[in-house]
């Protein structure tokens, strides 16, 4: 395993009186894809959240190459060069989709070769460039919302369920887009539900539950343990195919 | 006996507990008390405030309704027995007819304010409240044969009711508390009080006010004012559970409303003049809501507290910042911002840092101490039953 | 014809076209309005027949008092949103309902009061272009004060009661009390009087239409402000910020930008605001109270309300319809005027409780 890029240590996470997180253990290796995967409830989003600093802490630390990011403004930690995109998207509905992007692009005007870039990841983009964002499909949303988060080269992405609700096809092609993004030496950080997902793009994998991590490995492993499977994830592959 | 008037529903710490007797036994004796016309119109003033400043708790802090249109409840009641003794007579029938068109017409009024507050947003319901409030207000100026406009209406109350109305032959005797605690001198303390028309006022007007708190006190403690609160702390699953909060929500408003109205028509007999200034002006809502604020919203006795400490200091808070001002004169701006006519900038402040500090008002503030007591003296004693009577309830 | 389109025809809903076409809709409201009040005029002056000798004389009279009062409620609708704008911007972005509004209106307007006196060397020149850059000072003046007082009140009062509008209510009530007390210990508790310089008094007649000559201005300012806050918003990034934050707060935030230093920029922008709007209303009364900025603060509600709640656009169609409406009845009957704008507001409430162009937040 190469070098941790984003190291949880013992996190904890109150949300109101409700204690989500408890101590939740994670290392995001460089240059690899991580799958976090769990049930719905299992703290996935809320450790993401937490990583961005839109829950705080209520323990633990969380170090983002070697620099410790527990106590940083979210716009701050977004600038340290991690992309997130929100489980609901958080498209700009009003905007234009060249707006969405234009905005995210934050250092200045967007840089040409790697716009067209993502145009040949997501060409459907090109096509609605000046449409309202709220106009576009989910699964264009989705790829908007993605597109948001790579229009400048960023250290690490994080993405929040970006499968959910969508059909089949476009979920093949947003594979096909991490696989592509993966070549590019990003490391990313995935929350998933479904497994097919996660066993096509996976490098490693988590597997939190009751807010915490309680399996750590290679996905590879895991995908060809079907008992492990049930174990973690109370279901088999072949019932999720 | 004590638990059927207050429903049960305590004061749950002593200094509370005797801040509120120290006042009702005030206002209870006050004519005994404070002799002079402006200590007269003070007390008199606190009584009417007391169950107007509850009615909007009952609003605010019961249901987090904010109105700004509370005043106008005020004003209706006050018109309209200051127009039915002006038009009608002067006799009590035209003081029933009046106080019973001004409750109707607050009813009304309140029917179709909780009827819009259904309609929009809580946020643009304080804003549409404050612009039917002024438009009332604009109202009362502009229709001057009816209202008398500027200069308000001057009336004559039934007899019995009047100064020169003799209800003893024979003058008691009064102990004039203030004067004794300043001069210390017993026989300068006591004087005569003759019991004419405006103790008979206002010992009608207390008699009422009083019935008027427990009975707020009774509906809030009742099944319905469970709901209501349930509705203040998440409408959604109130509705959930199957209560009609459309129902609920504007029988509070009219209750306020109509509660208010009485205490418009009070305070008008009292003062034997209705004004826009004293009944409608925004400055009157600005009061309301410091009172309740400063008391403790959602606790009724907050009214209580607030009311009495916010209209003792419009009186008199503003000789102790002459006092303050006279010692720093000289010093430039620090004298302009302590002269007694800025009283109401302190007060400000004080609302303000209230808010954030003690957003629970005096009454709320005076009960965490007292159940931090309470749970601190319970873990010394016994251990581990901290706290738990005083759990049960709210 | 595709059958999409089709379906679109058949199903045509009033409220789809109004959201989907605000200003068309809008333009063509108040085009409605003075429509209806031309006809209105008209029929008024032909009914007085006898007085006028032909027709056309009298339709001519009714063509006049129609053109004057237009301008007039112009102005006016100018002036309330001139003073709502930075109210409406507040909400929209920030979610913050300033009641305090007023007394940034009211601070406006007595540092304008001041800086007007001091400047009477350039008031009383007998030169328009002269006494219109006395104006200008006098606004930075006001913008400045007014938006450190906004700098400071966003960091005291407000920033500790984001998210809680109940609080929000109360202590922007508390904190223009405060400033209002503070107006008074600088400025004394009695009315001042303000002279409009010498060249924005008197009016244009053309024939009958009688134009005041300040009112014009107030439509020239009036019009400036909206036309540089719709190209600060749609052209600038600034803008776009300001659109993407109206929308998604925290998503604007997970892209890199400190939104906070947004809104405190907002906040001080809108106090700014609120502080040309006081001394706009103060040279056009040509008095100052200490309540000014509380009155004014009713048909500022009003007509945010009647705009839509943090909507530019919706507050601006919504002051004109306001000034048009008080224009056009006063002339009829002063009394009804009055309440015609409360009457405007529950009717588009009851209409459209989310206000004419209501603000789409995710």
């Amino acid at each position: 395993m190469s070098e941790p890029l984003l190291t949880l240590e013992g996190v904890h996470t109150h949300i109101g009186q409700y204690h989500i997180l408890h101590g939740v253990d994670l290392v995001v290796p460089q240059g690899q894809l991580t799958m976090l995967l769990g049930r719905n409830g299992a703290g996935k989003s809320t450790t993401l959240r937490t990583i961005m600093n839109l829950w705080r802490a209520s323990a633990g630390r969380i170090v983002f190459d070697g620099q410790d990011i527990t106590r940083l403004a979210t716009p701050q930690v977004a600038r340290l060069g991690i992309g997130y995109v929100p489980e609901e998207m958080g498209i700009f509905g009003q905007l234009t989709v060249e707006e969405n992007m234009i905005l995210a692009a934050r250092s200045g005007p967007m840089d040409e070769g790697r716009l067209n870039w993502v145009f040949e990841l997501f060409p459907a983009l090109k096509k609605f460039w000046k449409s309202r964002a709220g106009t576009l499909s989910g699964g264009q949303k989705q790829m908007l919302a993605i597109a948001r988060a790579i229009i400048e080269p960023r250290r690490l992405l994080i993405v929040d369920e970006p499968s959910k609700g969508l059909a089949p096809s476009i979920i093949n092609h947003l594979i096909d887009a991490f696989t592509q993004l993966k070549r590019t030496d990003t490391t990313i950080l995935l929350v998933e539900q479904n497994f097919n997902f996660a066993r096509s793009v996976g490098d490693n994998v988590a597997v939190m539950d009751d807010g915490r991590v309680v399996y750590c490995g290679d996905m590879q492993a895991l995908a060809e343990d079907v008992a492990l499977q049930r174990r973690l994830l109370g279901l088999s592959l072949d019932s999720h195919q | 006996m004590l638990d059927a008037l207050l429903s049960g529903d305590y004061p749950r710490s002593r200094a509370l507990s005797a801040l509120l007797l120290l006042i009702f036994v005030s206002l209870a004796f006050a004519p005994f008390l404070f002799p002079g016309t402006v200590a007269y119109q003070t007390y008199s003033k606190i009584c009417v405030f007391i169950v107007l400043v509850a009615s909007y708790d009952i609003l605010l802090g019961y249901t987090s309704i904010v109105s700004f249109a509370h005043t106008m409840f005020f004003g209706i009641g006050a018109y309209a027995v200051a127009i039915a003794l002006r038009d009608v007579g002067t006799g009590w029938d035209a003081v029933l007819l009046g106080t019973g068109v001004g409750l109707v017409i607050s009813l009304l009024a309140g029917l179709a304010m909780g009827l819009l507050s259904l309609r929009v947003r809580a946020i643009f319901f304080a804003l549409v409240t404050l612009a039917v409030a002024s438009g009332f207000l604009i109202l009362t100026f502009k229709l001057y044969t009816f209202t008398g406009g500027d200069d308000g209406i001057r009336f004559s109350v039934p007899r019995e009711l009047r100064p020169s109305f003799k209800l003893l032959e024979s003058d008691l005797t009064g102990f004039d508390v203030i004067g004794f605690l300043t001069t210390g001198s017993l026989q300068d303390a006591l004087f005569k009080v003759s019991v004419n028309g405006r103790v008979v006022m206002y010992y009608l007007l207390f008699v009422i006010c009083t019935l008027l708190f427990l009975l707020m006190l009774r509906v809030m403690n009742s099944p319905f004012g469970r709901v209501c609160q349930a509705i203040r702390e998440n409408e959604f699953r109130a509705e959930a559970i199957g209560y009609r909060t459309v129902y609920f929500r504007t029988v509070n408003v009219c209750l306020a409303a109509c509660i208010a109205s009485l205490a418009g028509s009070l305070m008008a007999l009292a003062t034997r003049y209705a004004h826009p200034e004293t009944f409608l002006s925004f400055g009157v809502m600005v009061n309301i809501l410091l009172m309740t604020v400063i008391g403790g919203m959602g606790t009724l006795y907050g009214a209580v507290v607030g009311a009495s400490l916010f209209l003792l200091a419009e009186t008199y808070l503003q000789n102790g910042l002459g006092w303050v001002h006279a010692r720093v004169e000289g010093i430039p701006l620090l004298a302009d911002v302590l002269t007694p006519e800025r009283w109401l900038m302190w007060l400000g402040i004080l609302f303000v840092l209230s808010i954030y500090f003690f957003p629970k008002g005096i009454v709320g503030q005076l009960r965490v101490w007292a159940q931090a007591r309470r749970a601190r003296r319970s873990a010394g004693g016994d251990g581990e039953t901290a706290a738990a009577p005083t759990l049960g309830r709210r | 014809m595709t059958t999409e389109a089709l379906e679109r025809t058949k199903t045509f809903k009033p409220a789809e076209w109004i959201d989907a076409q605000p200003h068309y809709f809008l333009l063509l409201l108040m085009g409605a309005l003075g429509f209806l009040a031309m006809i209105f005029y008209s029929w008024a002056h032909l009914a007085e027949l006898g007085a006028e000798p032909t027709v056309l004389g009298a339709l001519g009279k009714a063509a006049s008092s129609w053109l004057t009062m237009t301008v007039a409620g112009l102005a006016m609708g100018l002036l309330i949103f001139i003073m709502a704008s930075g109210m409406t911007l507040v909400f929209g972005l920030m979610h913050v309902l300033n009641l305090g509004h007023g007394a940034f209106i009211t601070l406006g307007a007595f540092v304008g009061a001041s800086a007007l006196a001091a400047l009477s060397g350039l008031t009383q020149a007998d030169s328009l272009l002269v006494n219109l850059l006395a104006i200008a000072l006098v606004m930075v003046a006001a913008m400045l004060v007014a938006g450190a007082g906004g700098l400071v009140f966003e960091r005291l009062i407000v920033r500790p009661v984001y998210h809680d509008p109940l609080k929000q209510i109360l202590v922007t009530v508390g904190g223009s009390i405060v400033i209002l007390q503070l107006i008074i210990v600088f400025w004394g508790p009695n009315e001042i009087p303000v002279s409009r310089p010498g060249s924005l008094l008197g009016s244009f007649t053309f024939g009958d239409v009688v134009i005041e000559k300040y009112r014009l201005l107030a439509v020239v300012v009036g019009l400036a402000i909206y036309a540089g806050m719709q190209a600060l918003i749609n052209r600038t990034r600034i803008g776009l910020l300001i659109r993407a934050g109206v929308e998604n707060t925290e998503m604007v935030e997970n892209l890199g930008y400190r939104i906070r230093l947004l809104f405190v920029a907002v906040f001080v922008a809108g106090s700014a605001l609120a502080a040309v709007g006081g001394v706009m209303w103060a040279l056009y009364d040509q008095m100052i109270h200490s309540h000014l900025g509380d009155l004014r603060m009713v048909q500022v509600i009003i007509v945010i309300i009647i705009g839509g709640l943090g909507s530019i656009t919706g507050c601006f169609y919504g002051s004109l319809l306001v000034g048009l409406l008080f224009n056009y009845l006063s002339l009829v009957t002063p009394m009804v005027a009055e309440f015609a704008s409360i009457g405007l507001m529950f009717a588009v409430l009851m209409w459209r409780p989310q206000g004419l162009i209501p603000v789409i937040r995710v």
